[in-house]
């Protein structure tokens, strides 16, 4: 009895803290919104109020006019990037882990712990060279550039290899039995087998490329496909001091993720764990 | 007729790999392999990346500038960059392991709903890095920011965030504490979940206390994951860019200039770029990191012992 008493008083005092970290946490987000439906007078009057005094939409009518920045065609961009990237590695990708999980041939796993090993080599050295092979190709201010190079990545080969190796190899050998090749298998058997993981891969693919803000900063020059993070960091500069309307274009940036996040928290969740648990 | 079809069906089936991993090896090799060593051609030479023709080779002179020429502005560039890129580190390393830790902690005794709380934590790894600083400026905001008006209640008042050491420092620690711990904390969690329980209960009947639970149970039982945590975030620290570009621009007096920076400007900024150097400094950086990444796994790995 004792001791459930000391269990509950620790449930207690970890609610208790963590209630308080996420004040923290929540504080900043709620400040945001609250700022964006303001009037700018009222933004920067130095009030600690979380509800407006005065509610307006001022600001988001005027993100929906603004000519020079049309954040909606900075979403449009970022999303088309990043889905056609997500698109194209999950193939690439699933066909490379079908090879190193599935497939028997000489010096497999020597290739493919090359290849994970290649993972210790900083980005930042690439970064330069990259930029240079872009000129080459005339792939500057160009949807191929924000979405090839990444298709190189070996994150998502790696966990999707686990979970093919753990695909019986009686499952396989029966479907060769039943006459099945290889790309049946792979696009039959193994994909359907496999697509939690595959969930996770496009959930990360997705949200690495939807975030990058470096290398878009650095290929793209003009408004053509300019992606979501760069697009903001611009607004930045350009609503200088008008509080309220760079506080909607923050919100309006936060809720595509935030719906991603409500409908796939629990991938989110068994990715992290399945890439840390790993090691 | 026999034999020819065997031969035929043994070639395909030995080509039948490379129809499977190809298209992934040759982005890979293309995006990635070659740049790799088209930097180290490119950090020997004084290269003009529009107009290759004017390149000249320099040998290992792009490294003497930014590593021993004390009179190069490349010199001071690099220095400065790699002491900003390093205090970085060594500020933001410390609480991006141990506050996870902490949450994860608190979440293992499972309280009432620790899974919203998981989400709140999490939720803001998935923001951009524009978003976020967006976010923490106007947090932050000197005059008419929610942190200095709250603190204004207990008499602190106007503190520079943005503008003003220490307290740069200290922002974007913050904001960058507040962004990206949600990951680590939940791997914690999950780790803390497979230290086996009878391992406190032995330790109960021993009568350790909650401190040396921790030194002689928890942390040697995870200490992968710790291996594993503690080295990702050492890297991806090294890399910060975007946390002192859009928030302080480099400021105040570029003591928040990170190496990143420098590169980026060096390489693609306005004036005259030199793609040379700015690989240079890439491929040190590159190597320190690497270097630092082997270092780790070794004291953590000694350390356990």
């Amino acid at each position: 009895m004792a001791l459930k008493a000391v269990e509950r008083r620790k449930k207690r005092v970890s609610f208790i803290l963590l209630s308080i970290f996420s004040v923290v946490w929540i504080v900043p987000i709620l400040w945001v919104i609250s700022t964006s439906f303001k009037t700018e007078n009222e933004a920067v009057s130095g009030g600690l109020n979380l509800i407006p005094r005065e509610f307006t939409l001022a600001s988001y009518r005027y993100l929906l006019q603004d000519e020079q920045h049309n954040i909606f065609m900075y979403v449009w961009n970022s999303f088309r990037a990043a889905g056609l990237h997500t698109i194209l590695y999950l193939v690439v990708a699933s066909m490379a882990a079908y090879a190193y999980g599935i497939l028997r041939f000489k010096g497999r796993d020597k290739m493919f712990w090359l290849l994970v090993s290649t993972m210790m080599i900083p980005v930042v050295m690439n970064l330069v060279p990259l930029y240079a092979i872009m000129i080459r190709f005339e792939w500057l201010n160009s949807l191929q550039a924000l979405v090839v190079p990444g298709l190189g990545g070996i994150f998502g080969i790696f966990l999707l290899r686990q979970f093919n190796l753990g695909i019986p190899d009686d499952i396989i050998d029966s479907a060769k039995i039943d006459g099945a090749n290889h790309f049946q298998i792979y696009w039959k058997l193994v994909l359907p087998l496999t697509k939690p993981a595959l969930v996770v891969v496009a959930l990360f693919a997705f949200m690495a490329n939807w975030n990058e803000y470096l290398w878009p900063l650095i290929v793209l020059n003009d408004a053509t496909y300019r992606t979501l993070p760069v697009g903001l960091a611009l607004m930045q500069g350009t609503y200088n001091v008008y509080y309220s309307r760079l506080m909607a274009a923050t919100v309006v940036s936060m809720i595509p993720v935030l719906f991603l996040f409500m409908g796939a928290q629990r991938f989110f969740i068994k990715g992290i764990t399945m890439t840390g648990m790993k090691n | 007729m026999q034999t020819k079809q065997w031969d035929a069906r043994s070639i395909a089936s030995k080509l039948l790999p490379g129809a499977f991993f190809l298209p992934h090896l040759i982005i890979f090799f293309t995006f990635f392999i070659f740049p790799f060593f088209y930097g180290i051609v490119i950090s020997t030479y004084n290269w003009n990346l529009f107009n290759p023709d004017l390149r000249e080779f320099v040998g290992l002179d792009n490294f003497r500038r930014i590593l021993i020429d004390s009179d190069s502005i490349y010199y001071r560039y690099f220095w400065n960059g790699l002491r900003n890129t390093f205090t970085f580190v060594v500020l933001s390393v410390p609480p991006l392991v141990i506050t996870p830790f902490l949450l994860a902690s608190l979440m293992n005794v499972e309280p009432k709903g620790y899974k919203v709380f998981r989400a709140i934590f999490y939720l803001p790894n998935l923001f951009s890095i524009a978003t976020l600083v967006l976010i923490w400026r106007w947090v932050l905001n000197t005059n008419v920011g929610i942190l200095n008006l709250t603190l204004a209640h207990v008499g602190i008042d106007n503190i520079p965030w943005l503008s003003q050491q220490p307290f740069a420092w200290v922002a974007l620690v913050m904001m960058t504490v507040w962004w990206t711990i949600g990951g680590n904390m939940i791997i914690f969690t999950a780790s803390l979940k497979e230290v086996p329980e009878h391992l406190y209960e032995a330790s109960d009947i021993e009568g350790a206390n909650t401190w040396q639970k921790m030194i002689y149970i928890t942390l040697p039982s995870i200490r992968n994951q710790l291996i594993y945590i503690t080295i990702m975030t050492t890297i991806a620290s090294f890399n910060v860019f975007g946390q002192p570009q859009l928030a302080t621009q480099g400021g105040p007096e570029e003591s928040t200039t990170v190496l990143m920076m420098y590169i980026r400007n060096i390489a693609f900024g306005g004036g005259r770029p030199n793609p040379g150097v700015a690989t240079a400094m890439a491929i040190v950086l590159g190597v320190i990191m690497i270097i630092i990444s082997v270092v780790q796994v070794k004291i953590i790995k000694r350390m356990g012992d």
